[in-house]
């Protein structure tokens, strides 16, 4: 249950330099250990007392995890505790991958911007309240969904691949991310491995406890941008309650490659309605081909919502996520 | 208690149990092979009895089994691997995702569950009705023999004990434990359909209080961990070449009149034709 203090409860504080440092203490203190970046998921979580890890290990001393570099193929690597103002401002991003760009400027407030990274905006937990209040519900390990039921307050929750958890995925950039083909390299003990930003985040079918493939001991040290999608024609927008400090409704994150009207290859990842973001293969393959144009979009809103299965409040997600991907591939669509 | 079960909070903040201690799932594996281990020892290396395991059995008797024996009939085999596959299904998918393999299983582990359940529906008609029902359960003769076997593995005195009826004391022992262990598996797991989506039932997460739910989960868990370390032991036994003729009598249904009179008394399980008058 929720105890809301202005301390939290004691925890060893380790504040490596180095990537091996951080993966090392990681690795020997997994069974309770808790990496901090922005520290803005961190703090609600330490200070509610719903998780309770004896050891934190705070990254924002590793010069390694941050900045921005260009890669020998015209992509980009982005260090896990850039922060997501460094992204939004970054004059290569803007020019090449503007869709990043884009979600990351629309993250919460200039203030949680400044702190706020782009690891921890994709690593973050989901929002679901009865799982932040502390109770155990599935994803806490227990044996039910609150939000979930008849009764429940679950306009924000899942409308589709909900597995006994119904919770979303608040992430902004983590659609981007994947409509651009990003992939995660992660570090732990045994080495360094890359995973697609498609297969980075998982949903309760798999984990019902974790929204990524992050694994205790795991440390995400970068996030790399390949070429594929640079300069491509871009569309990021978000539907959120208030225009700022919000987490999204819906959001979607669209890359398109035109050629003489028609589209050529497609991207279209929408969040906020899963667990995960959900790419759109579906209505990727139907769109190629096509012309862009009001018909084409239409088509894709409704292909979009397919086997959407509304709880009792949020049904109003339907029309608004049919409607996004629609604006997201109209001809004039631009971010 | 909280090796046994795990607990959580509910919105008022009482505490409810939520699962069984998933750790004991490592520990009937520990159990499975210890046994095996153990068993395999006491087969090789403990002095067998005086005179043999078992009495000799009546000639006469003897003289009317025919050749073949039928042991299961179709029906009964088809239960039988129906029953294992689904078993096995519902061991693989609810404990290889807590053991580190992680996939898609609630799906397929209601599905066998389904499965499972209609098929001991089926065996317990089939049983009711066309077998010996009471064949199968242990009685006061088979305790007396277990303890007789007993005392002569610690090198007793006691005479020999007849070959078994048709199911000997140890068969019935496992199927007894099996039963058990289904009785608490099965409706706790139908009842507990009733928290996930699926196409068979409404959900209705309310049916019973956090307290009862909490309860069903715990012994629902209890019971497959259990199941880990029977299914263990019985695979085990299944290829232990001396019980190999068990497990083809299991497939083809029949058993050879040496393997008959090897380890069946034929004046306890009747074949054949009955003696004239």
């Amino acid at each position: 249950m929720a105890t809301i203090h202005d301390v939290m409860p004691a925890f060893e504080l380790f504040q490596p330099t180095s990537i091996d440092d951080a993966v090392s203490l990681l690795q020997r203190h997994r069974r309770s250990v808790w990496a901090l970046a922005g520290g803005l998921d961190t703090f609600d979580w330490l200070k509610d007392r719903n998780k309770r890890p004896s050891v934190v290990i705070d990254l924002s001393g590793i010069e390694a995890l941050r900045g921005i570099k260009a890669l020998p193929d015209g992509g980009v690597e982005i260090g896990a505790t850039t922060t997501l103002t460094e992204i939004a401002n970054n004059q290569t991003i803007r020019e090449k991958f503007k869709l990043l760009a884009d979600a990351a400027a629309l993250v919460a407030s200039p203030q949680i911007r400044n702190q706020g990274t782009l690891g921890g905006n994709i690593s973050q937990d989901t929002r679901c309240w009865y799982y932040r209040s502390g109770w155990t519900c599935y994803r806490a390990g227990g044996n039910i969904c609150y939000a979930d039921t008849p009764t429940s307050i679950n306009r924000e929750h899942a409308l589709f691949d909900a597995n006994r958890c119904v919770a979303v995925n608040p992430s902004d950039t983590a659609p981007a991310l994947i409509a651009l083909d990003a992939q995660m390299v992660v570090r732990n003990a045994d080495g360094e491995r890359v995973v697609s930003a498609e297969e980075f985040f998982i949903g309760p079918a798999i984990d019902i406890t974790r929204m990524t493939v992050m694994h205790p001991g795991d440390l995400l040290t970068s996030i790399r941008i390949p070429a594929t999608w640079a300069g491509a024609k871009f569309y990021f927008e978000k539907v959120r309650d208030r225009q700022v400090w919000d987490f999204p409704l819906v959001n979607v994150a669209t890359a398109v490659k035109v050629s003489g009207g028609n589209i050529q290859q497609a991207r279209v990842v929408v969040n906020a309605v899963a667990a995960h973001p959900m790419r759109l293969t579906a209505v990727e393959n139907a769109i190629a081909g096509k012309a862009q144009n009001e018909e084409t979009a239409t088509m894709a809103g409704e292909l979009a919502v397919q086997g959407a299965q509304p709880l009792a409040h949020n049904a109003y997600k339907i029309p608004l996520m049919r409607n996004l991907v629609k604006r997201a591939l109209r001809a004039e669509a631009t971010s | 208690m909280s090796w046994l079960v795990q607990t959580g909070f509910n919105p008022w903040n009482e505490t409810i149990l939520t699962h069984a201690q998933w750790n004991l799932v490592y520990a009937a594996l520990a159990f499975g092979v210890l046994f095996m281990v153990g068993h395999t020892l006491y087969v090789a290396l403990w002095p067998k009895p005086k005179g043999g395991h078992t009495a000799p059995v009546n000639p006469d008797a003897a003289a009317r089994v025919p050749a073949r024996v039928p042991r299961h009939s179709f029906a009964a085999r088809a239960f039988h691997w129906i029953m294992a596959a689904s078993m096995l299904t519902l061991l693989v998918t609810s404990f290889a995702p807590i053991l580190g393999w992680q996939f898609d299983w609630v799906q397929i582990h209601y599905l066998a569950g389904i499965a499972l359940t209609i098929s001991i529906i089926y065996h317990i008609i089939h049983a009711s009705f066309w077998l010996d029902f009471w064949s199968i359960w242990l009685n006061k003769e088979d305790v007396n023999e277990a303890i007789t076997r007993f005392k002569r593995a610690l090198g007793g005195n006691e005479p020999a004990p007849r070959k078994s009826a048709k199911y000997p004391w140890d068969n019935k022992m496992y199927h007894t434990a099996i039963v058990l262990a289904a009785l608490a598996a099965v409706p706790t797991g139908l009842f507990m359909m009733l928290r996930v989506r699926n196409p068979f039932f409404n959900r209705n997460p309310y049916l019973f209080t956090d307290a009862t739910w909490g309860a069903m989960y715990v012994l629902h868990g209890l019971a497959g961990i259990g199941l880990v370390g029977l299914t263990i032991a019985h695979i085990y036994f299944a290829i232990r070449p001396e019980k190999l003729w068990i497990t083809k009598g299991m497939v083809f249904g029949d058993i050879s009149r040496e393997e008959f009179l090897q380890h069946h008394d034929p004046q306890r399980w009747v074949v054949g034709a009955p003696p004239k008058a």
